[in-house]
């Protein structure tokens, strides 16, 4: 049997390179696949028979190296049973719906022909052999493909503004800026699939009449550099390409550049901040000339589309959004990593079905979409479906498609705090809405979290956050205040509690914790005296032990050492 | 040009400005590969940039203090990239953030004195799944508890002696 490792960052992360090398010195030979998704399990190494996957095999340590060996040597796989993944881990895989990620996890991200094996190339062979740029936007129109990064705009009609716009020379550019933290989508297709990009890219190209095109990526991410400059060699070798040339583009860290016109001045050498709209990139974008802008996953989608049919992916989703969109499930969840799921199941299908509900049997509490733009979605609202506008109505967005998933120990005003100290650094400083605005939202959250709080802080709140909706120029702006105004509006509750009783109910602001020592509880074993760092508490030993409140730092050393249980917060 | 600054190799520049000949463009490029072989950006490479692009030194270091990959100053010989992403946050970042400092003494976008270690917290590291999450020299090490940040970083330490 042949046995392939995943390795994706994570999978490398989780020691997949040392298993490698591990297996290799054993004498076996190693393939090697992307991003299968199921990053809660790696290591991950499957054993193939010709092109049939016979057993994968999860959370591999290196001292498993020999049996696996031995077994894909023997094809007796009863040394290796207790590696298999459990038919519980299986349903997070036969759940979903895979077209961005249909090869993910499955064909070498390094090998051209493991590529073209998976019908590879086929769909833009197709297009040059017998479609006209008119029928190709015509399918993606059909197929209602909408941008995948986040704001939802049909396709088919920037390809078409592209297209119509005059002049011969343009360009067309890929966004894998990637900035939002908690996402990993477009990583994990560049390097587990950097091909399938390159072939919606040609499409795109061909449809719009650009013959330079470039990939803008994050330069946090080096191993889909690494790939991607691989597969753009190999394609060019192969003559694939044609009259197209595509250049990858390292980003520098700047999450304003995921806005298209901020990132096309980072192209252009500048810094990077938004332009004014109109004129939309369509018509003067990389150096004045019509450019077209698209994510890494609508362009992962379009081979598929080509070869399936526009009506196909149509079939799928709901109403207003169709096809598939690939989510990044992470945080307290039980089953994280990459799911990709048909438009239209609700949030509760992909958090609780697939993700496997909360991690340690705690309580769900909130989920965060769409990261600094986006908001936190309460309990009350699980059966919201995936679709652009069911998810808008919320105060969310559909985004990118980081989905973190929050428990009861996760406080919601420094939630909000978190991505407001976000925005504020990112902000570009162009707009003083916004660059003033988010500054002053993030003081006075961090106000609220140490327990400074007043009457009317969050009318304030709520007061700048509209400013600063109708003053900004660009999306980063205009999006900044979503998650304190969801944080407000689903959990007001816990703004209160700082502001009013001076407590933080997820206990997790360290400045409103008390720590008190229970004399009933307490044994007098003097651990938590022998440990505070600042001599706080005092006692003498098999008596209760006393904290001084005046001296406590609240770093929470008592607790964590404490057998009894014995110290409160 | 600046008397008191550092006097760096500026022939190092000369392949740089040659593999980007023409293109009027390429300045974030270009600094990236100054960086790559300065470790940070000296400032008399920055004003030989604005030569070599015909743009002022102004424009240069705007274009370089609004990136957060870029430094103007030295860091040590193992670069910490500490994630301070959302996943990370709510997995108790700032719990390794606490580590490192107790280990090593230094905060975000500090050097241990004997150069040894910098750090620097990023946004995301697109390693979400195994949040918390540090990147030491481009290796990603997931999962972390306070007590297997500190390992890793003696680690690093003693394999460097």
């Amino acid at each position: 049997m042949r046995i392939v490792i995943g390795e994706g960052s994570c999978g490398i992360a989780a020691g997949a390179k040392k298993l490698h090398s591990a297996l290799s010195q054993l004498g076996a030979e190693v393939g090697i696949t992307g991003c299968i998704g199921m990053c809660y399990l790696e290591p991950i190494i499957d054993l193939y028979e010709g092109q049939d996957l016979k057993a994968r095999l999860v959370r591999v340590q290196d001292k498993d190296a020999q049996r696996i060996v031995d077994a894909a040597k023997s094809g007796d796989l009863s040394g290796v049973e207790d590696l298999r993944i459990s038919s519980d881990d299986e349903s997070f895989l036969s759940k979903q719906t895979r077209i961005a990620l249909r090869h993910c996890g499955i064909i070498d991200p390094e090998s051209i022909d493991s590529y073209r094996a998976a019908d590879g190339y086929k769909a833009i062979a197709k297009v040059r052999e017998s479609m006209t740029p008119e029928e190709v936007i015509e399918e993606i129109k059909i197929s209602g493909l909408a941008g995948r990064g986040g704001a939802g705009f049909p396709t088919w009609f920037k390809w078409n503004a592209a297209r119509n716009s005059k002049g011969d020379e343009k360009y067309l550019i890929c966004n894998a800026d990637e900035g939002d933290p908690g996402a990993f989508m477009d990583r994990a297709v560049i390097e587990s699939d950097p091909h399938s990009l390159l072939e919606g890219m040609l499409i795109a190209a061909y449809a719009i009449g650009a013959k330079r095109a470039f990939v803008y990526v994050r330069a946090e991410y080096p191993l889909a550099i690494i790939r991607l400059e691989k597969a753009i060699a190999d394609a060019t070798a192969a003559g694939i390409m044609g009259d197209c040339e595509i250049r990858i583009k390292a980003g520098a860290g700047a999450f304003v550049c995921g806005e298209e016109t901020a990132l096309i001045e980072s192209l252009e050498g500048n810094r990077g901040m938004p332009r004014l709209k109109p004129p939309f990139p369509a018509e003067k974008g990389y150096i004045q000339k019509p450019s077209n802008i698209n994510n890494v996953e609508t362009f992962a989608n379009v081979a598929w589309i080509i070869l399936n049919g526009g009506k196909a992916f149509a079939a799928m989703g709901t109403e207003n959004s169709k096809g598939t969109k690939v989510f990044a499930l992470t945080g307290k969840i039980r089953r994280g990593g990459l799911v990709e799921i048909p438009m239209g199941l609700t949030l509760r299908d992909v958090i609780f079905d697939i993700g496997g509900g909360i991690r340690d049997g705690k309580k769900f509490k909130a989920v965060q979409m769409g990261g600094p733009s986006g908001g936190c979605i309460p309990e009350s609202l699980l059966d919201t479906r995936i679709d652009y506008k069911e998810l808008g109505a919320t105060g969310a967005i559909m985004g990118s498609g980081g989905m973190v998933v929050m428990d009861d120990s996760t406080c919601m005003v420094n939630m909000a705090r978190f991505f407001l100290d976000f925005t504020a650094k990112e902000s570009c400083g162009k707009c003083v809405h916004c660059r003033i605005g988010t500054k002053r939202l993030h003081e006075t959250l961090v106000r609220i979290t140490e327990g400074k709080g007043k009457e009317g802080d969050v009318e304030l709140l709520e007061e700048l956050c509209r400013g600063i909706k109708d003053g900004a120029l660009c999306g980063l702006g205009q999006t900044a205040p979503n998650p304190v105004l969801t944080t407000i509006r689903y959990f007001r509750d816990e703004y209160d509690a700082h502001i009013r009783q001076q407590q933080c109910p997820a206990k997790e602001c360290v400045a409103l914790r008390r720590f008190t020592i229970d004399p009933v509880k307490c044994r007098g074993c003097t651990m938590c005296a022998r440990n505070c760092p600042v001599g706080a508490i005092t006692g003498t030993v098999k008596n209760p032990h006393v904290i001084d409140q005046t001296k406590c730092i609240k770093c929470g050393a008592c607790k964590a050492t404490c057998k009894f249980g014995a110290i409160n917060d | 040009m600046c008397e008191n600054c550092v006097k760096s190799d500026l022939s190092l520049l000369e392949p740089v400005f040659r593999e980007f000949e023409g293109d009027e463009h390429a300045l974030v490029s270009i600094l990236q590969k100054a960086q790559e072989v300065y470790g940070y950006l000296p400032i008399d490479a920055v004003y030989r940039i604005a030569e070599n692009q015909k743009v002022s030194p102004a424009k240069v270091l705007g274009v370089a203090t609004f990136y957060s990959q870029f430094r103007l100053q030295p860091v040590g010989k193992n670069l910490i990239l500490l994630c301070k992403g959302t996943a990370c946050h709510v997995n108790g970042a700032d719990t390794i953030a606490k580590a490192i400092k107790e280990e090593l003494g230094i905060g975000d976008g500090e050097t241990t004195a004997d150069g040894v270690f910098s750090l620097k917290e990023v946004a995301c590291l697109g390693c979400c799944s195994l949040s918390p999450v540090m990147m030491v020299n481009e290796t990603a090490y997931g999962s972390l508890t306070p007590a297997k940040a500190k390992a890793i970083l003696r680690g690093i330490r003693d394999e460097g002696k």
